[in-house]
């Protein structure tokens, strides 16, 4: 639940203000899609609703708490517990294997079983017999289902999704969305899809358009 | 707890990576490099403590250079205290046709007092303590003398006038020195027989010392008792003061040593700080996806720091271990002439080696890793905001007060400390400044040309605070690489140099007067040039311009030593050869009829002596005064004999005079002094070949050690090198992809790359030929007194090498990436 978000940076002299009295609300288990045309403001708002970045103006609640009431270090702690992450770029981490950077989100938790949760996640992905490469060895679309596989394995109450088809070919593209939107439904997910793909954006529940920083359709 | 069990995951992770193959390597070869030198050093001191009685010979030494007034031991006798004479001289022993210079060293019953001697009945064979000191009419000899006369129990050896049996070989003699009296082979004899070897004569260099031992308290109490009573030429040795030549032999070991060991810690220092700054621009992402991930800022902090203690400790331990392992062939190298079995070392310097490493990881890895804590988590939406800026120079402060604290520490000499800690910041900040300049001139130079040429060069403008600190980082490991080759090459050469081929070889002391026309018919007689004879009269100065000279004068140890010795004056009429005036002139008729002194400028320089001064000197307790007319220079390293003070004549002959020689005998006629030593048996014939070749023995023993050491000081540079290379491999890589992306052929990327490195390995390899020949000349003028042309190879070689270098490794990573599909690397670089 956003309420008059506004995000200005200064530009030069001037200032620019990217994001303009956003309020937005998104139920539990609900499917947003964010859409917008490059520099509409759409990345800004899933960095901000992820507690990643912080307002000019604004708040925005998750799971009842105030983001920006929490300090940096409590937002992190709050985004471990409920939040996940899918990227473009797939954000894997380089020295770390398949089934590593699946851990790393159970281990920053201290949970004991990671290695045995983390494996039947990458099974569930079908990444079963590459557990053990490291992500320069893996094709975009597998390094993709690693990175579903990170964000799932905390069961998570909301995933953000930053264009995570951006970066592959179509078909592989259209295979990932089909995990997302799979996993999605068995852990009962809220998603914050952002993505220039009209297709992909019609798969969710709703969609939310941008443009100049401010929701031009399907404001809720 | 969890938390470190998972920065060891991370540590095994980032390892099998290799992202900290690089900085444990440096950590591991900076520890093991000072660890080795403070374990041998440690072994040492303990030695030293633990022999300290032993190495005297006994509670409290007396040593003069004339004999003792029988007082002294009147008086320890009177207090209850156990009482030795020991009486030491160089002189030649002699076998049928084999004489050889010996150190003699006769003693009284009860030698030593403390520590006991060894001995053998043969050479190589079992031995055992010795109970009491050679009988009369026979000797101990040590196992060289026995194989040089090739002597053996039960063989009868001349010396000087008398004649012994051998009837033990020494295996262990505690109190050897390694002062000139103790290179030579050794014979020990009762000093009852003494007199009968009539070798004892007017300027005889002997020295005296009477051997003191009983209850702590009765010898305090003597000491202050004897102190007050110490005349010229007279010294204590207590325990403290245990064989100083060890002492300060040792100590100069150790000092040079640690330095060396320090230069290899600087650049692994460098290696460190390079290698984390990479590992820390590799982590930046992974950081900013953590924090996504719901790692709070402490926690990875946390993170971070446990895996980077962890890696210290475990790079610290293996280079304890390899220090220790090193340190064996240290201390093999150097025990072996200093004749002092080793105690295991003590725990201390693995607790230095371990604080070593975190100071290296807090001073220079934690400033770069700081930097991750800044790094936003969005930076893994937006790609556009800025990475945090890097640290500047203040974050190394605290590393580089650390490491300044080492130097100090390891010196123990300001001004020592001052010259190499002074030496490294002039050379990084020129090496930097030069190649920061250099680049950016190069950068605007190369605009015309070919794309790959100029592109190539707007690289090197672009990057050129990354390039500079490459070539900085190239250019010290390049001049480390040099001095160790081509400069220590130079050096030796220069030294060799300094003794031609037809330098004198043998020096004839102790001739009697009566004894020159006999000594110079016998050259005449087998053919041999008939060298120059110089009379040596031996007095103590007294006074300059009527102020009294006393030790107490002088702060350099070597001075006051100097003031209380007996000086060898020497007088002539004509100047020497290898002599010259450098102030004053040379002894006129008026001189002559006055009275006149030339002063050597060294001695006088140390004894603040000036042209015109006056001089008193007593000899044998009859005094003169004469004033300095000239100041002479000599070339030490010509082998030739050379007087300190030379008098006019008339000034000296009154005095008891000797007579000493120098002279280049042929190899062939080696045998003649056999026969010059039978003629004359109270000669002292000093064969310099085997001198030098004993001293070129020992010097070599030290170069190993100092090339072990070095060695260490080279792997630092090559590490520092390979950092450096590392540190823009990334972006190489990408930029090459990118460029073969855009339809840039092979070559052409090649190309352009090429010429970014050659220039960064040229200009690396100039400044660090630059560094060794400053270096070379410094060491070659200040430390060893050489003349030192740098050669002209070290500027080929320098740049050569560094170009080398940085194309090898470049040319690699470029063909590596140039071997994958473009889009392969641009993915991986993303």
């Amino acid at each position: 639940m956003a309420s008059g978000l506004t995000k200005i940076v200064p530009n030069g002299d001037s200032t620019l203000t990217i994001l303009q009295d956003i309020d937005l609300a998104v139920m539990p288990g609900e499917a947003v899609a964010v859409v917008g045309a490059s520099g509409s403001g759409k990345s800004t708002l899933l960095g901000l609703l992820a507690g990643l970045d912080t307002p000019s103006r604004g708040s925005v609640r998750l799971d009842a708490t105030d983001l920006f009431a929490l300090d940096e270090d409590g937002r992190a702690a709050l985004r471990q517990r409920l939040v996940g992450f899918v990227f473009q770029s797939f954000q894997l981490l380089a020295p770390l294997t398949a089934l590593e950077n699946v851990m790393v989100p159970l281990e920053l938790a201290r949970r004991s079983d990671a290695r045995d949760l983390a494996r039947a996640m990458l099974e569930r992905v079908g990444l079963g017999d590459r557990l053990n490469h490291y992500p320069k060895y893996l094709s975009g679309g597998e390094q993709q289902r690693v990175a579903l596989a990170r964000a799932f394995i905390i069961e998570p109450r909301v995933l953000f999704a930053d264009e995570p088809t951006g970066n592959l070919d179509a078909s592989t593209g259209a295979g990932i969305i089909d995990l997302l939107f799979e996993l999605n439904t068995e852990h009962g997910t809220t998603l914050v899809l952002v993505t220039h793909d009209e297709m992909v954006a019609r798969r969710c529940t709703r969609q939310i358009r941008l443009a100049g920083g401010r929701i031009v359709d399907g404001e809720a | 707890m969890a938390r470190f069990a998972m920065s060891l995951r991370m540590l095994a992770r980032d390892w099998r990576a290799g992202e900290l193959k690089l900085l444990a390597l440096a950590l591991v070869v900076a520890v093991t490099s000072v660890t080795s030198v403070s374990f041998f050093a440690d072994r040492v001191r303990q030695a030293l403590l633990r022999d300290a009685h032993q190495l005297l010979g006994g509670d409290l030494l007396i040593t003069a250079d004339h004999p003792l007034d029988p007082a002294f031991a009147d008086e320890a006798l009177r207090r209850g205290l156990a009482v030795a004479f020991r009486t030491r001289f160089i002189s030649m022993s002699r076998r049928g046709e084999a004489a050889q210079l010996t150190g003699v060293k006769a003693v009284t019953e009860g030698y030593p007092l403390r520590g006991r001697l060894r001995i053998a009945q043969a050479a190589n064979a079992p031995d055992a303590e010795a109970t009491g000191i050679p009988a009369r009419g026979t000797v101990w000899i040590d196992e060289r003398l026995a194989s040089a006369l090739d002597a053996a129990a039960g063989s009868r050896l001349e010396l000087g006038a008398a004649t012994f049996t051998v009837s033990a070989i020494i295996t262990l003699e505690p109190d050897r020195g390694v002062s000139f009296f103790n290179l030579a082979p050794r014979l020990m004899m009762n000093e009852s027989d003494l007199p009968q070897t009539e070798l004892i004569q007017v300027g005889s260099r002997v020295r005296y010392a009477l051997l003191l031992a009983g209850e702590r308290e009765a010898v305090d109490e003597y000491e202050r008792w004897a102190k007050a009573r110490l005349g010229r030429g007279e010294r204590m040795q207590g325990l403290e003061s245990a064989r100083p030549e060890i002492r300060v032999g040792l100590e100069r070991a150790r000092q040079f040593l640690g330095l060396t060991a320090l230069l290899a810690v600087m650049l692994a220092a460098v290696a460190i700080g390079v290698a984390t700054r990479r590992y820390s621009q590799r982590h930046l992402d992974n950081y900013a996806v953590m924090r996504c991930l719901g790692a709070s800022q402490r926690q990875l902090f946390a993170l971070f720091a446990w895996e980077f203690v962890a890696l210290g400790t475990i790079a610290a331990v293996v280079g304890c271990a390899l220090g220790f392992a090193t340190q064996q062939l240290l201390s093999g190298g150097l025990t072996e002439f200093v004749a002092v079995t080793l105690p295991p070392p003590s725990a201390l310097p693995a607790v230095q080696g371990v604080l070593l490493a975190f100071v290296l990881l807090l001073g220079f890895a934690l400033p770069p890793l700081l930097r991750l804590k800044d790094v936003p988590a969005l930076l893994v939406l937006r790609r556009d905001i800025g990475r945090p800026r890097e640290r500047q120079l203040t974050a190394y402060a605290l590393g580089l007060a650390a490491l300044a604290g080492l130097i100090f520490w390891q010196a123990g000499d300001v001004k020592l400390a001052a010259y190499v800690l002074g030496g490294f910041a002039a050379a990084a900040i020129l090496f930097g400044a030069v190649s920061y300049g250099g680049l950016r001139v190069a950068a605007r130079a190369g605009r015309r040309g070919g794309i790959a040429w100029r592109y190539g060069f707007a690289n090197l403008g672009r990057r050129a605070s990354a390039s500079a600190i490459q070539i900085l980082a190239l250019a010290l490991g390049l001049t480390a690489i040099l001095l160790l080759t081509v400069t220590r090459a130079d050096l030796l050469a220069a030294w060799r140099a300094k003794t031609p081929p037809n330098a004198p070889n043998r020096f004839i002391l102790n001739i009697q007067p009566e004894q020159r026309a006999p000594i110079a018919r016998f050259f005449r007689d087998r053919g041999l040039p008939e060298p120059t004879i110089y009379p040596m009269v031996r007095g103590r100065l007294v006074a300059i311009n009527e102020d009294r000279v006393s030790a107490e004068q002088y702060d350099e140890l070597r001075t006051r030593r100097l003031v209380e010795r007996e000086f060898n004056l020497s007088y002539m009429d004509t100047l020497p050869p290898h002599n010259r005036i450098g102030a004053g002139r040379w002894f006129t008729q008026e001189d002559r009829a006055r009275g006149a002194l030339s002063v050597e400028e060294g001695i006088a320089r140390t004894l603040g002596i000036e042209l015109g001064d006056r001089l008193t000197w007593s000899i044998g307790g009859r005094i003169f005064t004469a004033p300095v007319t000239s100041i002479r220079g000599l070339d030490w390293d010509s082998m030739q004999v050379n007087f300190f003070v030379i008098a006019t004549p008339p000034l000296l002959e009154p005095y008891p005079t000797s007579y000493l020689t120098s002279f280049h005998l042929p190899g062939t006629d080696a045998p003649a002094m056999g026969e010059l030593a039978r003629a004359f048996p109270n000669l002292t014939i000093v064969d310099m070949s085997l001198i030098l070749r004993q001293v070129l023995g020992v010097i070599e023993k030290v170069v190993q050690a100092v090339q072990v050491v070095f060695l260490f000081a080279l792997a630092a540079g090559l590490l520092v090198l390979f950092a450096a290379m590392m540190t823009t491999e990334d972006e190489r890589v990408r930029e090459a992809a990118l460029l073969r992306a855009l339809g840039a052929s092979r070559a052409q990327v090649a190309a352009a790359q090429r010429i970014e490195f050659i220039a960064i390995g040229l200009i690396a390899g100039l400044l660090s030929a630059v560094g060794a020949a400053a270096i070379g000349a410094l060491i070659a003028g200040r430390v060893l007194s050489l003349p030192y042309t740098v050669s002209p190879w070290l500027w080929v070689l320098g740049p050569a090498l560094g170009a080398a270098c940085v194309a090898l490794h470049a040319l690699a990573s470029v063909r590596a990436a140039l071997a994958r599909p473009p889009v392969a690397a641009l993915r991986e670089a993303e």
